[in-house]
């Protein structure tokens, strides 16, 4: 493990039972929706999770911040293990492991005002400051006037909720913030300030984040590494400009492809001999050998047979396809 | 040339408690014949409801259209009967909608919802069954879904979101269309799955030379669609252009907003966007409903509501800086 990692996730599987295949409750059927999982989170920096729905994105956010235990392997925080024995988590590491979910419509309680939102975590977790001083101190933080501590949340825009969300996630002072799709109900024009926003913090706090998203160009603007994940598992990391310089694998191409974008410059940068074809398939019945070689254009024979491991293709480049696994990189991990 | 439709002045209001909401403030709209046209802004600046009252299908009460024309291929929908109202539904304008999920009836198969759909289309109310049956499966095949037979008989819980768009796709398709409103048809979808479905529209669109109205708040999926794009905010509509020309030269704040909001593939950081939000419509501003969030508003924009200028060919700004021509 690297000196300066925050957060590493090792091997990390998260199966849920969602049925049995006969009545005796002897053969239960698993999602695997997390399978077999690595990475590993500097301090300080923006590792961009990116993937489709049901890729299991959000399953590896839920389980760094405790919402489910894993099935199988490791996050050590700190390199101290997140899940060590079976006691709940200590308060001190949940106040350095903090939140921030998609919908702010949701996930802000309606009948308590801002002030009670943001005063529960200090309650908590910092119970010998002046409260009201520290949920000024927050807004201000997320640049929202004062009086806002007494509205309630449905008399805010959608933007300004999500600023909420932000500012009680900053209440406990953390040093690591999940960011599950925090702009993607928004519009466009209210992205760019929630963004800047989270940036400035960064610096200001120096907080890590891992920034869970679908969408690629904002990826290319915000994170300083990207993973991409497909049906519970990761099939590329890089570092930003390297990795939209060079994509490696197949279904990276093909989500690059994808993307719409509204300059020809953009254009130019985007794979052209890739065309998306196919779904993500349910992760119930998972296909044989390396999962997406049911999409993938270049498909070999082993692939449906053998599913592939890590490799290191360029220097912190690591792709896992068959297309590398000989002569290009070394074998990783 | 009469225009396909023509959306003259159109003014929507809805009676809430409290007042009254004046949603759309005098929007006009044209398409062309076999013309693709794209329709951006935010959420909740009246794309829909523009869209809807063309199909009459906004619930009134609460709407009410006090002043306005609609006209598709030279008459005006707001004025007809109910008869021929049908007639434009199931055989001129059909419209897919955002999420196919709330499209499709939960409780009857992809075939009784399909051949519905046929019988209510002219030429289908006179056939048997069987034909019917056939009839339906024509659409399902050109929108390439697998095994159509088999289709006909799921139920919309058994197909995935991707599927469940060209189901909707397909019955819009059934009789000869001659106008597609798409109102986010990938908004709700995986970006591959939202590039296949666009890349099918597209398809469609040349073969069967049907004209169509794309409805998204994604720039990037407009310049790639469409010929023509009309930019709203707040119930009016601020720029129309050519695409490639709106891309290029954007003039209206608004626009140039926007596009600077988009996250760039190119990299090098996010502008902060527009401040503000989208107006109270119980309580509009005066004058150019923009101004409040608009840098370069002037005194006149407080109080006037700027007409249409022309600047280029084909390119029209509702905005006070292009009074005289390129600024």
């Amino acid at each position: 493990m690297n000196r300066d990692d925050i957060l590493t996730a090792t091997d990390l599987k998260k199966y849920f039972v969602i049925g049995h295949s006969d009545l005796l409750k002897r053969n239960p059927i698993t999602v695997k929706a997390v399978d077999g999982v690595s990475f590993a989170v500097r301090e300080g920096e923006t590792l961009g999770l990116v993937g489709e729905s049901g890729s299991g994105k959000s399953t590896v956010a839920y389980t760094t911040i405790g919402m489910y235990r894993p099935s199988a392997g490791a996050i050590r925080f700190r390199g101290r293990d997140l899940f060590e024995g079976n006691k709940p988590r200590s308060l001190a590491l949940k106040k350095e492991i903090q939140i921030v979910f998609q919908d702010p419509g949701s996930s802000l309680n309606p009948r308590r005002t801002i002030k009670q939102i943001l005063e529960l975590p200090l309650r908590i977790h910092r119970r010998n400051e002046d409260r009201m001083e520290q949920v000024i101190r927050l807004l201000e933080m997320v640049e929202l006037p004062p009086d806002y501590a007494y509205k309630y949340p449905q008399m805010l825009g959608g933007g300004e909720k999500q600023m909420i969300a932000i500012a009680r996630a900053l209440a406990t002072d953390p040093a690591f913030i999940i960011l599950d799709e925090p702009t993607s109900a928004l519009d466009v024009s209210i992205q760019g300030k929630i963004i800047n926003l989270l940036m400035q913090l960064q610096d200001e706090f120096n907080l890590s984040y891992l920034f869970i998203t679908h969408d690629l160009s904002l990826m290319r603007n915000v994170a300083s590494r990207v993973a991409i994940m497909y049906l519970g598992k990761i099939c590329e990391v890089a570092r930003t400009a390297e990795f939209f310089r060079q994509p490696y694998h197949p279904y990276t191409q093909m989500l690059l492809s994808a993307i719409p974008v509204i300059s020809e410059e953009e254009e130019t940068l985007k794979p052209k001999r890739i065309v998306s074809t196919g779904e993500i398939p349910s992760p119930v019945n998972v296909p044989g050998g390396c999962s997406f070689h049911l999409r993938c254009p270049a498909r070999m024979e082993v692939c449906s047979r053998v599913d592939p491991v890590m490799v290191e293709v360029e220097e912190g480049h690591t792709v896992r396809c068959h297309l590398y696994e000989q002569g290009i990189g070394v074998q990783g991990q | 040339m009469t225009a396909l439709l023509e959306i003259k002045d159109l003014h929507v209001h809805f009676d809430v408690y409290g007042g009254t909401l004046r949603v759309l403030d005098g929007v006009n709209f044209v398409v062309q014949s076999g013309q693709r046209v794209g329709l951006v802004g935010e959420t909740g600046c009246g794309k829909t409801t523009t869209m809807k009252s063309i199909l009459r299908i906004l619930p009134t009460p609460p709407a009410r259209i006090p002043q306005g024309e609609i006209y598709f291929k030279g008459q005006d929908v707001l004025k007809m009967k109910k008869g021929d109202l049908q007639r434009i539904r199931s055989e001129g304008i059909s419209m897919i909608f955002q999420d196919p999920t709330a499209a499709l009836n939960p409780v009857f198969t992809i075939g009784q919802q399909l051949e519905a759909v046929v019988r209510h289309s002219m030429e289908g109310g006179k056939l048997s069954k069987g034909k019917i049956r056939e009839q339906a499966l024509v659409p399902l095949r050109e929108v390439s879904l697998p095994d159509p037979e088999r289709m006909l008989d799921s139920y919309p819980i058994q197909l995935s979101g991707g599927m469940r768009q060209r189901i909707c796709i397909a019955m819009a398709l059934v009789a000869s269309r001659e106008l597609l409103i798409a109102d986010e048809p990938g908004t709700s979808l995986d970006v591959t799955i939202e590039d296949q479905i666009l890349r099918l529209l597209r398809r469609l669109v040349e073969e069967k030379n049907v004209s169509v109205i794309l409805i998204t708040h994604t720039l990037g999926v407009v310049r790639e669609t469409t010929d023509r794009v009309y930019v709203m905010y707040a119930g009016n509509m601020v720029e129309v252009a050519d695409t490639e020309e709106l891309f290029a030269n954007p003039l209206h704040p608004y626009t140039h907003g926007l596009m600077a909001a988009v996250p760039r593939l190119t990299g090098g950081g996010i502008s902060d966007g527009i401040p503000g939000r989208i107006p109270d419509y119980l309580n509009p501003p005066p004058g150019c409903r923009f101004h409040p969030r608009c840098e370069r508003a002037m005194d006149i924009c407080r109080e006037e509501k700027p007409a249409f200028y022309q600047v280029n060919t084909d390119h029209e700004v509702a905005c006070f800086l292009y009074r005289d021509g390129q600024k």
